[in-house]
C-alpha cells in the first residue's frame, strides 16, 4: 500500500527525519510512536505532499498493479489518490457548518464543472444530492448528524476529532493517516475511538497509518508498529516486540 | 548622451534613491515585526512635509530647527496611529489590520485635504539649499548631495541603534521570533512604540528632503511614493532594513535613469516600480535579501 | 426543504418589489435622483464581486479598480459612434480598427466583462501563488499599471484626455437588472459546491488542500469571476457617467468598494448588497459635507474632502469595534 524508501527531510541544518524507511500493507492498522519532536508529524507531512523531501522518495500502491510516486506531487493530488489526513492540531474550516465540513471532504471527486453547478443543471443536482446523501450518512456514522449546522468551533474537543475523520473520509481515502486521534480524549472516549476505528477500517476497506501517543491505543489496535527517534526509526515490529524492545524504552526514559 | 549629462542623472538617481530607502525603512521595520503593510506609512511621509512647511511659516525657529522638530512631531504621529488603528487589532485576522490601514491612509489623505487644502503649495525651500554648484560642467543642486548625506548619517546612526542598544536588540528578537521574544519578558508594547516612531520619523525626514528637492506639496503626495517604497522594501527582502535600503537605491537609480536612456517610456515611469514588484516576486518572492518562511502544519 | 421553498417565495416577493419600485421611480424622479438609483445598481454587482473575491476566498485583492477600468474603456471603445470618436481623439487619431467599430450595448457590456475576466485570468495566473500582503500589493500594481498604460496608449484609449460622449445606455432596467443578476449568481455559486470550496480555502488553505483542493484553480476560479464582474461593473459605469478618464481608476475607487464590503461584512451577500445602497446613498447625502449649502439666512461653507475623512472614520471604526461588519447579525 505505502512504501517509504531511506527518505530525509532537513529543514535548513536541522534534520528532523534520517533515512526512514517503512512498508505498509493493505489492511494493516500501522502505529508510529515516538518522544516528542521525534519527526513523526514530518513524516506525514512528506507523505501528503505538504513538504518535499529532501532525500528518498514514497510509493503508493493503493491495488495490485497500480503504483504511484508520491514525492513531488501536491497535497490535492496526492489526496485524489486516495490518501488523506487529519491534523495534529485540528484543522477544520472553523466558520463554516459540521454538514459543511465533510460536504467539502466530497468535492474532489465532483464530475460537474462550476458552470452546471451554476447553473443548477440537472447532472449537478443529481450529484449534489449524492454528496449530501454521503454527507449525512458519514454524519450519523460519527455521531455528529444532529449538530449538523453547528459551526464546526463550537464542537467539544473531541467531537471535533471526530469531524475530521468524517472529512476525511468523505474523500474515500484507501490510506487514512490519523494524527494523534485520541490527543485530549478521556478513558472513555479513547475506548470508543479505538472501536470506531476498527469499524470504520473493516466498512471502507481502509488501511490506517496513525501517529499516537496514549500507549493503550497504539498496542491495542496497531497490528505493526514503528518507532521513531530523533528522525531517525529505532524499532519496529508488533506491539509485544515493542514493548519489550531495549531501545524503545531508552528512548522513551531518556536512557543514555 | 554624454558623460557629464549621465553623471547629473547618476546624482538625481541616487539622491531619490536615498529618498525612497528612507520611507522603505519604516515599512520594512514595521512589518518585520507586526507582518503588516502600514499602508498609513506614505500618509506620514507627507504629513512630515506639510508639517515642517507650516513650522516654516508661521514660527521663527530657524529652518533647521524646524526641520528636526517637525520629523520628531511626525514621529510622535506615527506612533499615535499604531496605538489608535492597530494596536486594537492585533489578534484580528491579518485582513482585518490591513483594512485598517487602509483605513487610516484614506483618513489621513483627506484630513490633508480638509486642513490643508486641496491646491499644491510650493515648500519654502531654504536659500542656502538652493543653490546650484557646478562641477566640472555638471550643475547640480545642494539639495542632491544634502540628501545622500542625511540619508548616510541616519542610517549609520540606525544601525548603531539597532546592534548596540538593549532596545534595538529587543527589537531584532521581536522580529525574528515574535512568540518566543515575547514570553523573554520584552515589553513589546513599548518595543512596537519605538518601531513606529522611528519609522514615522525617518518617512517625516523623507518628507521634508522631498519637499527641498521637489517643492510642491499636495494631500496626497505620499500616495506614489508610499506604494514604491513598499515596494523597494519587497524587493530587498520585507523584513530586512539592508534590503529596504538597497531596494530603495536599486528603484530609485532605477526610475531616473529608465527615463534619461530610453525618453519614450517617461509616462510609464510609475509603472517601472509595479513591474519590477511582479517580476522579483515572480522570480524571489522573499526578495533579494529575505528568508525563506516555512510553514508550520 | 420546506425552508427553500419558503427562501425561494421570499426572494420573489423581493424581486418583485424591486422590479415595481424601479418602474414607478423610472416615471416619477429626476435625472438626479434616478442616477444614484443607477449607482446603488452598479454598486451592488461590484460589492459582490470584490465580495467574491476578499470575502468568500479570503483573497486579499486590491485591484478592482484596474477591472473596472478595463470594462468601462471596453464599453465605452465599442459603443461610441464614429463621429464622437473622431472627436474625442483629436490630439492623437484612434488606431482605425478600432474607430470604426460602433457595437450596441449588450454584447459591448459582455465583451467588457470577458476583457476583465480574461486580464484577471492572466494576471491571477501568476500572483495568486504569493500570500495576503503580497498578493495585496501585486493586485494593487496591476491595477496601477493598467492605469499608467491607459493614460499612455493615446491612439487606443485618448489617454489622459479621457473620452467623452459615452452613449448613456444604462438605465435602471440595466443597473438593477445586472445587480440582480449578480445576486443570484453568487447565491447559487456559494451554494454549490465549487463555492464551498472557496470558503474552505479562506477558512484553512493547508486543510482543503489536504482535502484534495487545488487551491490554484479556485482561486484562479473566484479571481476571474470577480474580474469578469468587475469589468461589467465598470461597463454600466461609463456608460451612465458619459465621460471616463484613467484618473477615475485610481486605488479610491477600490477603496470605495472595499468600504462597501467590510461595511457589509465580508462573506455576506445580504451584508454586501444593503451596505452598497447605503454607501452609495450616504455619499451623496454626505456631499452637503463638502459643498456650501446655503440655508437662506446663513451660508454654511463646506470642506472639500470632509466627506471621505467621515467614511474613512466609518470604516475604521467598524473594523475597529464590529470586526463582523455593521450589517450582518452576530
Amino acid at each position: 500500500m505505502l512504501k517509504i524508501d531511506d527518505m530525509t527531510m532537513k529543514f535548513g541544518g536541522v534534520i528532523a527525519c534520517n533515512k526512514f524507511n517503512a512498508n505498509i500493507e493493505k489492511g494493516q492498522v500501522v502505529g508510529l510512536i515516538g518522544p516528542n519532536g521525534a519527526g513523526k508529524t514530518t513524516v506525514f507531512n512528506v507523505v501528503t505532499g505538504v513538504y518535499k523531501p529532501t532525500e528518498g522518495q514514497v510509493i503508493f500502491n493503493p491495488k495490485e498493479g497500480e503504483e504511484y510516486l508520491l514525492t513531488g506531487l501536491s497535497p490535492d493530488e496526492i489526496a485524489k489518490l486516495g490518501v488523506c489526513r487529519t491534523f495534529q492540531n485540528i484543522r477544520l474550516f472553523k466558520e463554516l457548518s459540521v454538514l459543511d465540513n465533510v460536504f467539502i471532504g466530497n468535492h474532489l471527486r465532483i464530475k460537474s464543472n462550476v458552470v452546471s453547478s451554476i447553473l443548477r443543471l440537472p447532472s449537478y443536482r443529481v450529484e449534489e444530492k449524492e454528496m449530501y446523501e454521503k454527507s449525512l450518512y458519514l454524519l450519523e456514522k460519527v455521531g455528529l448528524k444532529d449538530s449538523m449546522d453547528e459551526k464546526a468551533y463550537s464542537l467539544p474537543y473531541g467531537m471535533q476529532r471526530r469531524l475530521e475523520i468524517a472529512r476525511a473520509l468523505a474523500t474515500e481515502p484507501k490510506l487514512l493517516l490519523l494524527d494523534e486521534p485520541a490527543a485530549g480524549m478521556n478513558p472513555q472516549e479513547t475506548r470508543e475511538l479505538m472501536d470506531f476505528i476498527q469499524e470504520i477500517k473493516e466498512e471502507f476497506d481502509l488501511t490506517i497509518f496513525l501517529i499516537e501517543h496514549h500507549m493503550e491505543v497504539v498496542m491495542g489496535i496497531c497490528e505493526e508498529i514503528l518507532v521513531l527517534d530523533h528522525g531517525v526509526l529505532i524499532a519496529q515490529g508488533n506491539p509485544e516486540e515493542i514493548q519489550e524492545d531495549q531501545r524503545v524504552i531508552e528512548a522513551y526514559l531518556g536512557v543514555e | 548622451m554624454g558623460n557629464l549629462n549621465f553623471l547629473q542623472h547618476l546624482a538625481n538617481g541616487i539622491s531619490l534613491g536615498s529618498l525612497y530607502a528612507l520611507i522603505a525603512i519604516g515599512y520594512t521595520m514595521v512589518y518585520g515585526i507586526l507582518r503588516l503593510i502600514n499602508f498609513a506609512h506614505g500618509d506620514i511621509f507627507m504629513l512630515g512635509a506639510y508639517i515642517t512647511y507650516y513650522g516654516i511659516l508661521f514660527t521663527s525657529i530657524p529652518w533647521w530647527l524646524v526641520f528636526i522638530f517637525a520629523s520628531i512631531f511626525t514621529g510622535f504621529i506615527g506612533l499615535l496611529l499604531e496605538k489608535i488603528a492597530y494596536r486594537p487589532l492585533r489578534e484580528s485576522p491579518r485582513i482585518t489590520i490591513l483594512i485598517s490601514a487602509i483605513g487610516a491612509s484614506f483618513f489621513l489623505q483627506n484630513f490633508g485635504i480638509v486642513v490643508f487644502g486641496g491646491r499644491p503649495k510650493a515648500f519654502p525651500v531654504p536659500n542656502i539649499l538652493n543653490k546650484v554648484i557646478r562641477l566640472g560642467g555638471v550643475s547640480v543642486g545642494i539639495v542632491t548631495f544634502v540628501i545622500p548625506t542625511v540619508t548616510i548619517i541616519l542610517l549609520l546612526g540606525l544601525t548603531y541603534f539597532i546592534t548596540k542598544t538593549k532596545t534595538g536588540m529587543a527589537m531584532r528578537a521581536l522580529s525574528k521570533d515574535y512568540e518566543t521574544a515575547s514570553l523573554m519578558g520584552i515589553d513589546i508594547n513599548r518595543i512596537i512604540s519605538i518601531t513606529f516612531f522611528i519609522g514615522s520619523f525617518l518617512a517625516a525626514v523623507g518628507g521634508v528632503m522631498w519637499g527641498t528637492k521637489y517643492p510642491q506639496l499636495m494631500p496626497l503626495m505620499g500616495v506614489m511614493p508610499g506604494l514604491k517604497c513598499f515596494i523597494a522594501a519587497v524587493i530587498g527582502g520585507i523584513g530586512n532594513i539592508t534590503g529596504a535600503v538597497i531596494g530603495g537605491f536599486i528603484l530609485g537609480l532605477g526610475e531616473i535613469l529608465l527615463i534619461a536612456f530610453l525618453p519614450n517610456l517617461t509616462g510609464y515611469r510609475d509603472a517601472f516600480a509595479f513591474v519590477l514588484l511582479i517580476i522579483i516576486l515572480l522570480v524571489k518572492p522573499t526578495g533579494l535579501m529575505g528568508e525563506k518562511i516555512t510553514e508550520k502544519v | 426543504m420546506k425552508d427553500k421553498n419558503r427562501f425561494n417565495n421570499i426572494s420573489l416577493i423581493i424581486i418583485v418589489a424591486t422590479i415595481v419600485g424601479l418602474f414607478i421611480a423610472n416615471r416619477t424622479l429626476d435625472d438626479y435622483k434616478l442616477r444614484i438609483i443607477n449607482l446603488c445598481g452598479i454598486y451592488i454587482t461590484l460589492g459582490l464581486s470584490m465580495n467574491l473575491i476578499n470575502g468568500f476566498t479570503g483573497l486579499f485583492s486590491l485591484g478592482h479598480a484596474g477591472f473596472m477600468a478595463i470594462g468601462a474603456y471596453t464599453v465605452a471603445i465599442l459603443t461610441m459612434p464614429v463621429p464622437m470618436k473622431e472627436m474625442n481623439f483629436f490630439m492623437k487619431p484612434m488606431v482605425p480598427f478600432l474607430a470604426n467599430l460602433e457595437w450596441s450595448f449588450l454584447p459591448a457590456l459582455l465583451m467588457a466583462g470577458i476583457m476583465a475576466g480574461i486580464f484577471g485570468f492572466l494576471i491571477g495566473a501568476p500572483v495568486l501563488r504569493l500570500t495576503d500582503d503580497y498578493l495585496a500589493i501585486a493586485t494593487l500594481g496591476f491595477a496601477e499599471i493598467i492605469r499608467v498604460v491607459f493614460t499612455n496608449t493615446q491612439s487606443i484609449t485618448n489617454g489622459a484626455l479621457g473620452l467623452k460622449g459615452i452613449p448613456n445606455n444604462t438605465n435602471v432596467w440595466w443597473s438593477w437588472g445586472i445587480g440582480l443578476l449578480t445576486i443570484g449568481f453568487m447565491v447559487f455559486l456559494m451554494d454549490g459546491s465549487y463555492g464551498k470550496a472557496f470558503k474552505a480555502i479562506r477558512e484553512d488553505e493547508i486543510a482543503a488542500r489536504s482535502m484534495g483542493i487545488n487551491l490554484f484553480k479556485h482561486k484562479v476560479m473566484s479571481f476571474t469571476f470577480g474580474s469578469f464582474l468587475a469589468g461589467i461593473g465598470g461597463g454600466l459605469l461609463a456608460a451612465l457617467l458619459g465621460t471616463i478618464d484613467p484618473n477615475m481608476f485610481r486605488i479610491t475607487l477600490t477603496f470605495n468598494i472595499l468600504l462597501i464590503v467590510v461595511l457589509g461584512g465580508l462573506g455576506s451577500i445580504k451584508g454586501s448588497v444593503i451596505s452598497a445602497i447605503i454607501v452609495t446613498v450616504m455619499m451623496e447625502a454626505l456631499r452637503f459635507l463638502d459643498e456650501s449649502i446655503n440655508l437662506g439666512f446663513v451660508q454654511l461653507k463646506g470642506v472639500p474632502g470632509m466627506r471621505m475623512v467621515v467614511f474613512s472614520i466609518i470604516l475604521m471604526v467598524v473594523v475597529i469595534f464590529r470586526k463582523e461588519g455593521l450589517l450582518k447579525e452576530s
